[in-house]
């Protein structure tokens, strides 16, 4: 398609209504609030919901919620995440009757691309894509995140305690059947 | 060349008579008997008959390999039969097809014979309310713990509640709680919460490996699998009833949370624990072995496997196994080290290279050796292994392959019985060169306790003359072995090989059985199949030419090998083959 180019007429060729009106513009700026944040000394509020980081979090007891599943890592579209499952001789978990925990979890934050599918699957309600949005390290290897740091980051989310109910009702029936 | 190989020896069963029934609304000739679990002719059951018309018929305590207790309830159908009038007669519709009286009441199906002329409906709404009503009666108790129960995945009931179950729980009543991780066993832990006392286990225990060591105590939704007091769980076999297990009750110790199922990749394999050749699948991750699981396999093993062989794959992921090349104690390269070899064997008079193969190397590694053999009318022999065994599937030989070094002529119907003449042979300084594979020659009829990790099944090697004051007399002592040993210790040329598990091959079990078994893990370090690099040896020594891929290999064996003759690569399938020896 041939666009055809009018020629300028006579206001617009003589140059200086042009230069006025774009003066006015930028005085009118120059009086109304500034908006440029002063980043990153200034940082902006972040929004409820918003997808951050994915970090592990623990329980209103501090014991860690993280049971390893290993759902997360499955569901990790860029593989992101990477579990040592405990194996039968590993450590015990904070909640005995929970069995087990990651005895490593490790997060590549460079491989990470904050969809948070890893906390939509979790059934432990132990990873939750919290409000971090800059990460920055000096080395590859310093980007990934490691259990400590990720329980450290992630803090507390108090939520159902559904292994120490279980703990509780399994306590009351303690004497059924009648033992021998 | 001899009649072709049959994949059984058995004589063709006689003709059986078929009926024919109606699977929802197809018809089709089904046998009238069918082998059940001990192979036995039996009346073919409602269970059979969907399987035979390609019906999932969903089952918890019913497996094919044990005998029928029918307390699950998952497998209930609805089933009809031909009316019958006051006559004896069957009854007609206006058409001319038999009127059917539909049974008031529904049918487990894997304890229900058919009949003739029988419906089967495996898919109305009937049949649907039922298997959700006994999936939310078997879910009242059941803990939900799949986050932490190493069944997730492999779980029939996982799989049977996407299809049958409820999203939510009716159920407001506190669960009945029963003891967790219970130490059933030296290798197994009973979770009893978690059971649905299908009793798989117990009929397993009891018929199949002979020892009556699990039952029920207590009573109604206090059934708990348990031993007898203070009796352990511990017969050879205690691990299939983990296999068998349809949930998460019964669980290995040494798979205990160290991998979730859904990660695992499995590679058919065979067991090299001994001859009888068990078809395995290697789970595996990240070139990193979790576990062996039977294969079903009829003309070998069932669907069952022995702990000892099951748990003998740990040796393959030793820190210290053989990784690089090593010639007169410096590490070196492949090239350099056959190029070497290959130089000394072509100079070596006839008569004074001897080779040890091993019984537990591929069919087609010790062809290849038997080329290098002949071409050097070297005298050979192989290391026998002799343990206990029993009448189910463990047996004495714990060589996988001694049929096959028979076979291909490196050793003779008594293994082991060279050695001796090999040890004369060197100490009168006739034999100057030593070609040892897979074989510690300075381990002299030891006791199991005295075995390395990798014997852990077999309990004597042969007695023999060979020393390390021998070895040493040697000029050339050429060694490929996996871990490292005393033998290597004194090499001139130390071969690094790989476990079966890192390779392709075949090998022929006690009864002849050619099994082929694919590779799950790369090798590591610098070690490379023995097929391999014995390929690039065998021409360089002799020049002819061969195949470099493991089928071309098989094939070539199989015309050079009179027991193997009409044997492809192809042919031999996921089974194996049955050849005459």
């Amino acid at each position: 398609m041939i666009v055809k180019r009018k020629p300028l007429n006579l206001f617009e060729r003589l140059y200086l209504p042009a230069i006025i009106g774009g003066f006015k513009v930028t005085l009118r700026h120059l009086f109304k609030k500034k908006v440029t944040m002063q980043y990153p000394e200034e940082k902006w509020v972040v929004p409820e919901g918003y997808r951050g980081a994915p970090y592990l979090v623990k329980d209103q007891e501090g014991s860690t919620k993280c049971v390893s599943c290993q759902l997360c890592e499955f569901v990790c579209p860029p593989k992101a995440i990477k579990i040592t499952p405990p194996g039968p001789t590993g450590q015990l978990a904070d909640r005995s009757n929970a069995e087990k925990m990651p005895k490593e979890f490790e997060i590549n934050m460079l491989r990470c691309i904050f969809c948070g599918f890893c906390q939509e699957v979790c059934p432990e309600e132990a990873i939750f894509l919290q409000k971090d949005y800059s990460l920055t390290g000096t080395s590859r290897a310093e980007m990934i995140y490691n259990k400590e740091k990720l329980l450290d980051l992630g803090g507390t989310h108090a939520g159902v305690q559904k292994w120490k109910h279980k703990a509780e009702e399994a306590q009351a029936q303690e004497n059924f059947p009648v033992k021998v | 060349m001899s009649a072709a190989p049959t994949t059984e020896i058995k004589p063709a069963p006689p003709a059986i008579e078929k009926i024919k029934v109606k699977v929802d609304g197809r018809e089709l000739e089904v046998p009238k008997l069918t082998p059940d679990w001990q192979g036995k002719l039996a009346l073919t059951t409602m269970l059979q008959a969907c399987d035979i018309a390609k019906k999932d018929v969903p089952h918890y305590c019913y497996h094919p390999k044990l005998p029928v207790a029918g307390n699950c309830r998952m497998c209930l159908v609805e089933f009809g039969t031909p009316a019958l009038g006051p006559d004896r007669k069957p009854v007609m519709n206006p058409d001319g097809t038999p009127k059917i009286a539909k049974s008031p009441r529904p049918a487990i199906s894997c304890a229900t014979p058919i009949s003739p002329g029988m419906e089967i409906y495996t898919s109305t709404p009937g049949v649907k309310q039922m298997r959700e009503g006994v999936l939310e009666s078997l879910l009242i108790n059941h803990p939900l713990d799949c986050p932490i129960c190493d069944q997730a995945g492999e779980c029939k009931l996982q799989e049977y509640s996407v299809d049958y179950g409820q999203s939510a729980s009716r159920f407001v009543e506190a669960k009945v709680h029963k003891p967790k991780a219970v130490d059933l066993g030296p290798r197994i832990t009973l979770d009893a919460e978690r059971c649905i006392l299908c009793t798989r286990c117990i009929r397993f225990t009891k018929d199949v490996a002979g020892d009556d060591a699990l039952g029920i105590v207590n009573r109604g939704s206090y059934n708990t699998i348990a031993t007898f007091p203070g009796l352990p769980f511990d017969n050879n076999y205690t691990l299939n009833t983990v296999d068998l297990c349809p949930v998460g009750a019964l669980t290995s110790k040494d798979f205990r949370f160290q991998m979730r199922v859904w990660f695992l990749k499995e590679t058919k394999s065979v067991c090299t624990s001994c001859a009888t050749g068990c078809n395995v699948l290697i789970s595996s991750r990240e070139e990193k072995i979790y576990r062996y699981t039977p294969r079903d396999n009829d003309g070998v093993n069932g669907p069952w496997m022995c702990d000892a062989g099951r748990l003998n794959y740990k040796w393959i992921q030793r820190e210290d196994r053989l990784k690089d090349v090593v010639v007169r104690g410096e590490k070196s390269s492949w090239t350099v080290a056959l190029s070497e070899i290959a130089d000394k064997l072509k100079q070596a008079p006839a008569g004074s290279v001897a080779i040890v193969a091993s019984a537990r190397q591929t069919n087609e590694e010790l062809w290849l050796l038997s080329k290098l053999k002949a071409k050097l009318g070297a005298i050979s022999d192989s290391v026998q292994r002799i343990g206990k065994g029993d009448n189910l599937l463990v047996d004495e030989d714990k060589n996988p392959n001694t049929n096959g070094a028979r076979l291909t002529g490196m050793s003779f119907t008594e293994m082991g019985i060279n050695l001796s003449k090999i040890a004369a042979g060197i100490s009168c300084g006739e034999i100057k060169t030593l070609i040892v594979f897979g074989e510690d020659l300075l381990m002299n009829s030891v006791k199991s306790d005295k075995l390395r990790e990798r014997e852990l099944t077999s309990e004597v090697v042969n007695e023999h003359g060979l020393t390390k004051e021998l070895l040493g007399k040697l000029d050339t002592l050429i060694v490929s072995d996996i871990l490292p040993n005393a033998t290597a210790h004194y090499a001139h040329y130390v071969l690094p090989g790989c476990a079966h598990a890192e390779k392709r091959g075949s090998f022929t079990n006690r009864d002849g059985r050619v099994q082929k078994f694919m590779q799950a893990i790369q090798p590591k370090g610098d070690a490379r199949a023995e097929w391999d690099f014995l390929h690039d040896l065998v021409y360089n020594v002799t020049g002819k030419k061969g195949f470099l891929t493991i089928e071309g290999l098989f094939n070539e064996m199989a015309k050079d090998v009179p027991a193997f003759s009409g044997l492809t690569w192809a042919a031999l399938g996921d089974n194996g083959v049955t050849v005459k020896i």
